[in-house]
């Protein structure tokens, strides 16, 4: 009984800590670009406007919340679903401490990659169901740059695959005790964040909804909370991916004198900082300037990656 | 464990009979890619968690989404559903019909017979390393043969891509001639 109560804990603790921190990310964004834009950003809302992700909830909720006539009804209703779905799904397998991770699966890699690659289904069916053209073109730039992005996303982490010699992250991260694989697997480590700002669609990713040639992309006959939904899928990505770059490539919950927990979310913030900051800092390339890097440059350094660690570990033998 | 095998098979028989049935494409892609959700956790449940991950990310994460992609791009709408409900009669279906009764026979003989055997944690689960060890020494020529093949699929896929782009350089090159 008590084993399943510890169980129930974390599961909804997770849950509720994910959707918190996806919430807070609305207000720390808009402060930190308004930092670095030299401007004031949200403080009218509470102590610092820290209130106004609250506000903006109530706002969306009371909203119309319309279906286009012309759209496919129940995928239109599906489509938002499947991204916060499929996101809140691969937080299973993050250890946020040694004691602290919904399940410590043996293939949990993997699994965190079969959920990122059923996220695009969001954006592929909700662009397509909104019977729009800008819709479709959006959700089809979506899902060419996601399938693309995922191919070296998964090659990315194999270095440090054959590292760790598993795919369960406890392992990954206990197998980084010595040395943190960002050393060993800088390049992986490069490859992996520039395919994981593509994979949650941010800045200078941001193509599906370029909103100087695509009105939103493929949300953009999206209205009132299942728009919201897009909004919160796309937090809680970058929140995933921050925490699996941290696991991955910064030793997860290993540091000095702090608390594991402690360490875990201030390497997680960091990144997600540096998200933010991608987006205050860097324009947006053309579209086939960004899939010809990712096929041209991001795949032959994914394989060099492998190859060479490979190698090396061969001749450590 | 067979409580969680036999609800993802029915949810599998199910949404693969939909499959078919469906008039709209995309909803038919849906309910595949459900089904092939729910093979996965069949794999899964049966011991061989990485074959259900490949599953998944393979099946589900990549090819089917190429299948809506290509729909997506051919915008089937109304007029294509109405075309499949005049081709779905009900005299097409007693082949399929006859056929899946066949197998259903032998399914239900094989259940009668007893516990089928390696099922159902009688042996532990395959994890990724026993496939590769497995892939890469006794079936080192199935993988080998697949690699082939699916290198002579790219360089069709690149022949196929190349002669546009060729033609048209030849014709751009033959317009700077007249040109001059």
């Amino acid at each position: 009984m008590n084993e399943t109560l510890k169980y129930l804990l974390i599961v909804f603790g997770v849950l509720g800590v994910m959707m918190s921190i996806a919430a807070g990310l609305i207000w720390v964004e808009r402060r930190l670009l308004g930092l670095w834009q030299d401007r004031y950003g949200p403080n009218r809302v509470g102590p610092m406007g820290v209130l106004q992700p609250l506000a903006d909830v109530i706002k969306i909720l009371a909203k119309e919340d319309w279906v286009p006539p012309f759209a496919d009804k129940p995928v239109f209703m599906l489509a938002p679903a499947i991204i916060v779905i499929t996101v809140l799904l691969s937080f299973a397998v993050v250890p946020f401490t040694p004691g602290i991770a919904v399940a410590n699966l043996n293939i949990g890699l993997l699994y965190f990659l079969a959920m990122s690659s059923l996220g695009v289904y969001s954006v592929a069916l909700g662009g397509w169901s909104s019977g729009n053209k800008y819709a479709l073109i959006g959700a089809l730039r979506a899902s060419a740059q996601m399938i693309s992005y995922e191919v070296f996303m998964g090659l990315s982490i194999m270095g440090v695959v054959m590292l760790s010699g598993s795919f369960n992250l406890h392992e990954i991260v206990e197998a980084q005790k010595r040395l943190w694989f960002i050393v060993p697997q800088f390049l992986g480590f490069v490859v992996f964040f520039i395919a994981g700002v593509a994979e949650t669609h941010r800045l200078p990713f941001d193509l599906p909804e370029a909103e100087s040639e695509l009105v939103a992309g493929f949300h953009s006959e999206y209205s009132g909370m299942k728009f919201g939904l897009f909004f919160v899928g796309e937090y809680l990505g970058i929140t995933l991916i921050s925490m699996l770059i941290t696991t991955l490539f910064f030793g997860g919950w290993l540091g000095p004198v702090l608390p594991p927990v402690v360490w875990f979310f201030i390497k997680t913030f960091f990144f997600i900082g540096f998200f933010i900051l991608l987006r205050a800092a860097l324009p947006r390339p053309r579209y086939d300037q960004l899939i010809r890097t990712g096929w041209k440059l991001m795949l032959p350094l994914a394989l060099l990656n492998i190859v060479v660690t490979g190698g090396v570990i061969l001749a450590a033998r | 464990m067979a409580n969680v095998f036999y609800i993802s098979a029915a949810v599998a028989l199910v949404s693969t009979m939909l499959v078919i049935v469906q008039r709209n494409v995309v909803h038919a892609l849906l309910y595949l890619i459900l089904s092939l959700l729910s093979v996965a956790v069949i794999f899964f449940d049966i011991g061989a968690p990485f074959v259900a991950a490949l599953e998944i990310i393979i099946y589900a994460g990549a090819i089917m989404v190429l299948f809506v992609f290509v729909i997506m791009m051919l915008n089937l709408g109304a007029q294509s559903a109405e075309e499949e409900r005049h081709w779905q009669t009900w005299g097409m279906w007693i082949g399929p019909a006859v056929l899946g009764a066949v197998l259903l026979a032998d399914l239900v003989y094989m259940l009668a017979q007893g516990p089928p055997r390696g099922f159902f944690g009688n042996m532990g689960p395959v994890g990724p390393k026993q496939v590769g060890i497995a892939l890469f020494g006794p079936y080192l020529i199935g993988v080998e043969l697949a690699s082939l093949l699916l290198l002579a699929g790219l360089i069709g896929a690149y022949h196929l891509g190349k002669p546009a782009k060729m033609a048209e350089a030849g014709k751009n090159r033959a317009r700077e001639r007249g040109g001059e």
